[in-house]
């Protein structure tokens, strides 16, 4: 469902990703992993349509459809979804508020009829169980004053709303306690099925003990360095990123 | 040049106070008329503010009484049902309505009407005649004329406007909406000019309106009087939607006694210049004031806030909160002076002004002027001009928000602060519909008119 060859983009003036190739189908799971500052987050958001990544070379293929051509709201509508590693609180904004325009257009956007007040009040209560995320949170402005771990669930939240086909999680794990994370890892899994996938950007191998992934990349410098099975995780986590820094040295 | 055009308009004032001095004081109860020559001979000296005058460094005054107005300074018939072309429908806020057409009173029959527990609501000129001893008591106590030429001016011509009287421990429950009406088939000049009274644990709220309903010049020049007594309650809100050929110079003048908490808020909508001026003085311990303001403003509109907090005595709260959208070529100013006198102990004072521009060629220029005597005083002011947040329009965007929607929802949400302060929940709801039109582009001043005027 998404075809990534290639793929270069620079931030002022300064080349972030140098060329990453990577393929996800459909009902798959990937893990991508990596050293801080190697462009996990850059690729999340330049898959996600940000426009202050200005991509350079290479192509993207989502579902038969030129990504790179879409602006971000096309993205989300045809399915994409991006966990933020760090969520924009928006004062004055009503998570309410927010969610309703999210959901209703994407409905229009699928030429469905806008949901109704009660059938909304609805679909945000069925989606707050699956996060078991605080109804106050849901009053209240977008993530305004959250904590760290739940401004995470409510991309989760976010997440279980609008239903994506794939759903790219940034570090959706750093700062969430033991319970929130098995929380949060079952609501991932709750919304998987044959038809859609996830990629998972994470530090920690714990994360995959709840989400298990089919693949684990390690990103490095920009680049997709190695690809491996989930065992990849453990090894890492046992040995850190040394070995791999010097296998690329090694290349080079 | 700007001095020299108001020169002769100076001139021009001098001289139609001189030659319709009779018809002005025609109907006016002598107090009224004695402040009207002392004032004049404040404005002889001290004229139409100008840049020199550092209040008013950012609004050129020049252009804007260089049209030929016409003053009606008798009371004129208008020839229709005001009902017909005109409702101002703030749903499920029962309110006594009240009209002022181009400055006047417009209920002939009525010129003053009881409210509950012996309120009065109703003209000015009537309430002059009939309350003396409360004007003499109220009347010019707070609107001292020597504070600007606008103020004097007003207070020379002043012959119609609102007024309002709360006795004594009583609690109007309904709000008291007054709908302040330009409407006339040539340019008109209005100098309506209001009281209104709240005495000892009185409570009271008034919600004010300013519609142009035809697309003639209007200039507007009003001073308003609040004198809020012992332990009252006042919530005071403005709403600004008046078309963009017209100027509205609003002078408010709120005096507050002991414990006695004031909310004031002015929402610009439409207009073309607009200069609210805020004077409050926490003349006794323990008050409280809450004075806030909202400006949406597009194409060459120009929105003037000057606020003036004067703590004269100790332990006093005043929270000041004024934010602005500006499109277009709009240009925009916040002075926010804030006074701490010697005896002021135990003050708090705080002051914010906050802008998005939303283009390269829309300015504002916003300044606090803080003057503190005392020692204890906790005192804070803020001011910000900046952008809509990139990080939280993309943010929107990546939910499948679109870009004009996603943008709207900020400057929505960057409104809802002031939007959270209005105690009137009905009002809030009519006010936040009436912003979100605003910001949408769907709400003209002609909203609730059925004439056909001019374009915004
Ligand atoms: N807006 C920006 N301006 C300049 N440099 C940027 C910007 N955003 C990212 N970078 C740089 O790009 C590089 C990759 O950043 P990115 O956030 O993608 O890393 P990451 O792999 O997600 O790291 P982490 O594990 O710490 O989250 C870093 O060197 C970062 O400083
Ligand atoms: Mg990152």
């Amino acid at each position: 469902m998404l075809k990534i060859k290639n793929l270069k983009a620079k931030i002022d003036g300064k080349e972030i990703l140098k060329g990453i190739n990577l393929e996800v189908k459909p009902g798959e799971v990937h893990a991508i992993m990596g050293p801080n500052g190697s462009g996990k987050s850059t690729l999340a958001a330049v898959l996600a349509g940000r426009e202050i990544f200005e991509v350079t070379e290479g192509e993207v293929e989502y579902l038969g459809k030129n990504l790179l051509e879409m602006t971000p709201e096309e993205r989300a509508k045809e399915g994409i979804f991006l966990g933020f590693q760090y969520p924009i609180e928006i004062p004055g904004v009503s998570m309410v508020n927010f969610m309703k325009t999210a959901v209703n257009e994407k409905r229009k956007y699928h030429n469905q009829e806008p949901l109704s007040a009660a059938e909304f009040l609805k679909l945000m209560r069925e989606k707050k169980a699956v996060v078991e995320i605080d109804s106050n949170l849901t009053n209240r402005s977008v993530n305004e004053g959250f904590s760290g771990g739940e401004k995470k669930k409510n991309e989760i939240f976010q997440m279980a709303m609008l239903e994506p086909k794939l759903a790219i999680l940034d570090e959706t794990d750093s700062g969430l306690d033991i319970d929130a994370l098995r929380i949060v890892a079952n609501g991932v899994n709750k919304l998987k099925t044959p038809e859609n996938a996830t990629i998972v950007i994470t530090h920690y191998q714990r994360l995959l003990d709840y989400i298990v992934p089919d693949v684990v990349h390690v990103l490095y410098q920009g680049r997709i360095v190695k690809t491996s099975g989930k065992e990849l995780a453990l090894e890492l986590e046992e040995k850190g990123y040394d070995w791999i820094k010097k296998e690329v040295e090694q290349e080079s | 040049m700007e001095n020299q055009v108001l020169a002769d308009i100076n001139t021009i004032f001098i001289d139609r106070f001189k030659n319709e001095k009779s018809v002005l004081c025609e109907g006016s109860s002598e107090l009224i008329n004695s402040h009207r020559e002392k004032a004049f001979e404040i404005f002889q000296k001290t004229g139409i503010p100008t840049k020199a005058d550092e209040r008013y460094r950012y609004i050129t005054l020049d252009p804007v009484f260089r049209v030929d107005y016409k003053s009606y300074l008798r009371k004129r018939d208008i020839l229709f049902n005001i009902d017909d072309v005109f409702h101002c429908d703030v749903p499920n806020l029962e309110t006594h309505t009240i009209l002022l057409v181009n400055g006047w009173y417009h209920d002939k029959e009525n010129q003053l009407t009881s409210l509950p527990g012996g309120a009065v609501i109703g003209s000015f000129m009537a309430a002059a005649q009939k309350y003396p001893r409360l004007f003499e008591k109220y009347y010019g106590k707070y609107a001292d004329p020597n504070t600007d030429g606008l103020t004097a001016l007003n207070t020379a011509f002043a012959q119609d406007g609102i007024f309002l009287y709360v006795p004594k421990g009583v609690i109007l429950d309904k709000s008291i909406q007054i709908i302040n009406i330009l409407l006339s088939d040539e340019d008109v000049m209005a100098q309506p000019r209001n009281l209104f009274i709240l005495e000892e644990n009185s409570q009271a709220q008034i919600v004010v309106c300013d519609h142009t309903l035809s697309s003639q010049r209007f200039l507007t020049n009003s001073v308003t009087e609040i004198a809020a007594g012992k332990n009252s309650l006042f919530d005071f809100y403005k709403i600004q939607n008046e078309h963009n050929g017209s100027v509205q110079l609003s002078s408010v003048f709120i005096n507050q006694k002991k414990a006695s908490n004031v909310v004031s808020g002015v929402i610009t909508l439409h207009g073309g210049i607009i200069r609210n001026n805020i004077h409050v003085k926490l003349e006794e311990e323990y008050c409280e004031n809450s004075t806030m303001g909202l400006y949406l403003s597009d194409k060459g509109q120009h929105v003037d806030n000057y606020t003036f907090i004067d703590h004269a005595s100790p332990n006093c709260t005043s929270n000041e909160l004024f934010k602005g959208v500006l499109d277009d070529y709009a240009t925009g100013a916040f002075t926010g002076k804030i006074l701490v006198r010697k005896d002021a102990q135990n003050t708090r004072a705080f002051q914010a002004n906050n802008n998005i521009l939303l283009t390269d060629d829309a300015k504002i220029n916003t300044k606090p002027q803080l003057e503190i005597w005392a020692d204890d005083v906790k005192c804070s002011h803020g001011a910000t001009v900046g952008q809509l947040d990139d990080n939280a329009l993309f943010y929107l965007r990546s939910r499948g928000i679109n870009e004009k929607e996603a943008r709207m929802l900020l400057m929505f949400g960057f409104t809802y602060e002031i939007m959270n302060k209005i105690k009137i929940e009905p009002l809030k709801i009519r006010i936040s519909n009436l912003i979100e039109k605003r910001l949408r582009g769907e709400l003209s001043r002609c909203n609730s008119c059925v004439m056909n005027c001019r374009e915004c």
